[in-house]
């Protein structure tokens, strides 16, 4: 905020970033993919003609056609609708999941790296027993404890994510705390949060960046692995994971009601991975310029 | 050096590299020739090209460059036409290298002894203690001067120091009886006394062997010690190249007298000559100068120089690329930099005391095993500082001298409160303040502020200058951001920048404009007493001449004690008015610089000073050198804890007693078992120059003589 008469003289730095991403075939497809997906989430309900759970019982396992782009289900409902809801969906949970993650590792990581002695480590000890426990089991466990629900959903992300963000902010600050420039913002009598959040974590941020965005990609597939096995996110709710372990009885007889999600799970998790990537190399060129 | 084929020539070679989609010339035209056995200093700052030449000479450039123009001849063959297997063959078994930084060449896996004997029989198995290559590569390391053999042999590099693993180099290097061995500033990160020792090693080797040597290095002082013709690099482009003695006796470029002028030499002080720094900054390969590539920053440039690009021509015994070298030998242009403005020498007699420290002590814990501390085994300790007390006055410069692991660095530290001392007062304006940062008053911090050693880390590079210089302003001195803004503009002026860089990022800041910004950070709290950590070792000598200037005119203008602390004793006699050296957490000798650096001294200090190369190659001077390495600290020597390397060691006496603090006048006291009237009776002036440009040794008469009128107030009616 205190930039704001300096940054005018210069052209903005997510300017420059977004230039960078489509300098690059690769990062521009991501970001182009992530792009579609956002655009599909936000203003879903005013491009699908039905809504998610309506049924149409005469149009029941209808190919894809002009009426239901993406054919229909064998309930009649329509798949596009039913995609597109389950967009939004997933952007909500594992985005919300994901922001928690990146939120309180990044805190954490920050606080008690810099403490550093024994406060870094009760904390990454901690983490580490969080982080031994495959993700999966992790998430069996809670949603069998706090039963499945979006909540639960939503807290198995963020307790499984938080530790790692952590360990990477943690690689970060390790080598930033004892440049000489935090030292000298000591010597000038700085607060703790003054160091931490202007001298600090602006050289976490390229790092955080393209780790909230992998983070990002693994959550949309652990809502999808668990709506698949069925201790997720509950019918009749469209969600990606859940249409298609519902479409596999159906998989010769109706294939689209297995083929949309399934490539709309894979299309996001590309393109979010494709986007991190680019995010990775442009933020360095940025640095180092 | 005609007739006959030179061992290694350069022929107008140019070395371009791409960036982006445009090659750009990083060295144009140059031209060397080394003939057998003789020693060839390349010298010039960071820039020059002198790392891109030795690439090139070893056909090891970086992919995105290449030899554009001229011809590399090794024995009179191009190179360019090599095959990898010829090179490998024939030309790398006759050239080795060493480089500046030793570790990343040593294999980490691997013993010392076993990696000389690779270098020696390259195709050998791993071979038993008796064998003959090993008593080969025992003899190597003998002859590079280990006192032990066999248990460097034993040792894997990390257990060697910086300088031993410099040495093991220089033994691999010479293990295969190159004909041409190229040091690129192998002794750069060494303390002095290290580099000396390095230094006559070197010499010594190569007379015994005929090896020509080409010595890229960025100090002419090296270069004078150890070399029998330099070429001085600028930009790209050879404009110097004459015998040693010559070059030093009488620059025909004006660069090299730049140069010259911008390094402190022993026995100068900034109270009787001021440096004349070179203007500007050396221009990029990208945008050069149409003319002379020298002429924008030149004294004696004249229409001409910009127009067309000078000629190498001969000049005496040597070479020089400047249309007015003649002017300059026969005295008719003057090619030094104007001199800065007369400065006031400071008043003698008793200043207030600004900062005072004494009996500081830190010690870093060791972590005991559960083994350990079951046997009851005691408490062991880093002891970084022992026993360091000092005084800083007003407008005052005291100089902290001493080799890496003497606990300067921990001793700064402590005093900032950054690493709490472990005993110890600080008094601050006549207040002891708190041992911790935490616990000192807001008054107390702006009051002691520091400048840190890097420039490129001390400036975090995501914030921009402004942002980085309002904080004390805001925060230490209570100013409104509009108020700070201004105060921001200002003290960019006093550091001879523009306040158009407050908006500018670390990153498009050379290395010298970055620490004028630190500089200007620690002067934006308007301290009392200003820290400065090896602040311009890193710098290149024409910028670092500019910093230190600025930094003793704010002295002057500001009344600032500062706290200097530098492993380079003549950067230190020329800022400090007092000294004190330390050795391993201990002082070893304290008082007026000019009574520390005569006799009677201490014998640190003289080995010390005899260490340091002079710009002079003629200069008669003492001869010591430091035996072995500085002990860990966790085993600091009983007694006197020099006693292990004391060229002039009594005996039992200083193992097991810890020596006097033996007082002489004027508050100048020695840490010494020997007899001050002893010492002063043996000990010769470490330092004569043959060409006095400052006046030689006259250092403590300065300080004596100088006019006691004003005392206590700095003279800021300079006008």
């Amino acid at each position: 905020m205190t930039d704001s008469a300096l940054s005018a003289r210069r052209p903005r730095r997510w300017i420059a970033v977004v230039r960078g991403l489509y300098a690059r075939p690769s990062s521009a497809i991501g970001a182009s993919l992530v792009s579609l997906f956002v655009v599909l989430a936000v203003f879903g309900p005013l491009m699908t003609p039905y809504g998610p759970i309506e049924q149409t019982f005469t149009q029941r396992s209808r190919p894809p056609s002009l009426h239901h782009y993406f054919g229909t289900d064998h309930l009649g409902r329509d798949v596009f609708s039913r995609v597109v809801a389950g967009d939004r969906d997933i952007f909500l949970l594992a985005g919300s999941g994901t922001l928690v993650a990146v939120v309180v590792g990044t805190l954490a990581g920050l606080l008690a790296t810099y403490r550093g002695a024994w406060v870094e480590e009760i904390t990454y000890r901690f983490f580490d027993s969080v982080l031994a426990v495959p993700a999966l089991l992790l998430a069996l466990l809670l949603l069998g404890s706090l039963g499945p629900s979006r909540t639960s959903v939503l807290a198995v992300i963020a307790v499984a994510y938080t530790p790692i963000v952590a360990r990477v902010v943690r690689s970060v600050v390790l080598d930033t705390k004892t440049k000489e420039y935090v030292l000298a913002a000591r010597m000038q009598g700085e607060s703790l949060a003054f160091i931490l959040g202007r001298e600090v974590l602006p050289s976490v941020l390229p790092a955080l960046a393209v780790e909230s965005a992998l983070r990002f990609s693994y959550a949309i597939f652990l809502v999808a692995s668990l709506g698949f096995l069925g201790v997720g996110v509950q019918p009749p709710n469209p969600d990606w994971g859940l249409m298609v372990s519902e479409a596999r009885d159906f998989v010769y007889l109706t294939p689209w009601t297995l083929v949309f999600p399934a490539l709309g799970i894979s299309l996001l998790v590309v393109g979010v991975n494709l986007l991190a990537d680019g995010l990775k190399r442009v933020l360095q060129v940025e640095v180092s310029a | 050096m005609s007739g006959g084929v030179p061992l290694l020539a350069f022929e107008s070679v140019s070395v371009a590299y791409r960036r982006g989609r445009r090659w750009s010339r990083a060295v144009r035209g140059f031209d060397l020739r080394i003939g057998a056995g003789v020693t060839y200093g390349l010298v010039g700052e960071s820039g020059s090209g002198k790392s891109t030449l030795a690439l090139a000479l070893l056909q090891v450039l970086p992919p995105n460059g290449r030899v554009v123009d001229g011809r590399i001849l090794f024995r009179g063959e191009d190179l360019s036409g090599w095959s990898r297997d010829r090179l490998r063959n024939e030309f790398y078994r006759q050239v080795a290298m060493v480089p500046q930084d030793p570790l990343p060449s040593l294999n980490p896996a691997h013993r010392i002894g076993r990696q000389i004997e690779e270098v020696l029989d390259p195709r050998g198995m791993p071979t038993g203690p008796a064998s003959e290559v090993r008593r080969r590569a025992l003899g190597m390391l003998e002859a590079v001067g280990m006192a032990d053999p066999e248990r460097v042999a034993r040792a894997y590099p990390h257990q060697l120091s910086g300088g031993m693993q410099q040495r093991v180099l220089i033994a691999m290097a010479l293990a295969g009886e190159p004909a041409l061995l190229v040091l690129d500033e192998p002794t750069t990160n060494l303390d002095v006394t290290t580099e000396a020792t390095i230094l006559d090693l070197v010499r010594g080797l190569v007379a015994d062997r005929d090896t020509a040597v080409l010595y890229v290095s960025h100090s002419l002082g090296v270069v004078a010690e150890l070399c029998d013709r330099v070429a001085v690099l600028y930009a790209g482009e050879l404009v110097e190249d004459a015998p040693t003695a010559d070059l030093y006796r009488q620059p025909r470029h004006p660069y090299t007298q730049g140069l010259f002028d911008s390094v402190p030499r022993l026995g100068t002080t900034r109270r009787a000559v001021a440096l004349r720094p070179i203007p500007g900054r050396i221009p990029l390969p990208q945008d050069l100068p149409p003319g002379c590539v020298f002429e924008p920053r030149c004294p004696i440039a004249v229409d001409a120089c910009s127009r067309a690009r000078p000629e190498l021509e001969p000049a005496g015994e040597g070479w020089a690329r400047c249309i007015r070298w003649r002017d300059i030998v026969d005295g008719s242009a003057d090619p030094h930099q104007p001199a800065p403005p007369a400065r006031t020498p400071a008043g003698g007699g008793d200043v207030p005391v600004a900062l005072d420290v004494s009996g500081l002590r830190k010690r870093f814990p060791l972590r005991r095993s559960l083994l350990e501390v079951l046997r009851g085994a005691p408490q062991r300790a880093v002891r970084a500082v022992e026993d360091v007390s000092l005084t800083v006055r007003q407008g005052r410069t005291l100089g902290l001298v001493g080799e890496s692991g003497s606990g300067k660095s921990t001793t700064a530290r402590a005093i900032l409160g950054l690493d709490p001392p472990s005993a110890g007062t600080v008094t601050l304006a006549g207040q002891v303040v708190a041992a911790t940062m935490a616990g000192r008053s807001p008054e107390a911090i702006r009051r002691l502020q520091m400048v840190f050693q890097s420039a490129d880390e001390a400036l975090n590079p995501y914030r921009t200058v402004g942002a980085a210089l309002r904080r004390p302003f805001r925060r230490l001195a209570g100013l409104s951001r509009e108020e700070a803004e201004v105060r921001v503009a200002r003290l960019l002026e006093d550091v001879q920048l523009t306040p158009a860089y407050a908006a500018r990022r670390p990153a498009e800041l050379s290395g010298g404009e970055k620490q004028r910004v630190a500089v200007a950070r620690a002067f934006a709290a308007e301290p009392e007493v200003l820290v400065f950590d090896e602040s311009v070792s890193g710098l290149d000598v024409s910028v670092q001449a500019a910093i230190l200037n600025l930094v003793g005119d704010l002295q002057e203008e500001r009344g600032t004690g500062y706290l200097f602390i530098s492993h380079d004793l003549a950067v230190v006699s020329f800022l400090a008015d007092y000294v004190t050296v330390v050795y391993l957490g201990h002082v070893m000798e304290a008082g007026p610089a000019g009574r520390v650096l005569s006799p009677p001294y201490h014998p640190y200090t003289e080995a010390l000073l005899s260490a340091i190369p002079l710009l002079d190659p003629g200069a008669e001077r003492s001869h010591i050198r430091l035996e072995g390495e500085v002990p860990s600290p966790v085993d600091v020597p009983s007694g006197c804890p020099f006693h292990t390397r004391c060229p002039r060691f009594l005996g039992e006496v200083c193992v097991s007693e810890e020596p006097p603090w033996r007082q002489t006048e004027e508050g100048h006291g020695v840490y010494c078992h020997i007899p001050l009237d002893e010492l002063r009776a043996t000990q010769a002036p470490a330092f004569r120059f043959a060409a006095a440009e400052g006046p030689a040794g006259g250092r403590g008469d300065d300080v004596a003589d100088a006019a006691p009128a004003g005392a206590g107030d700095q003279g800021d009616g300079d006008g």
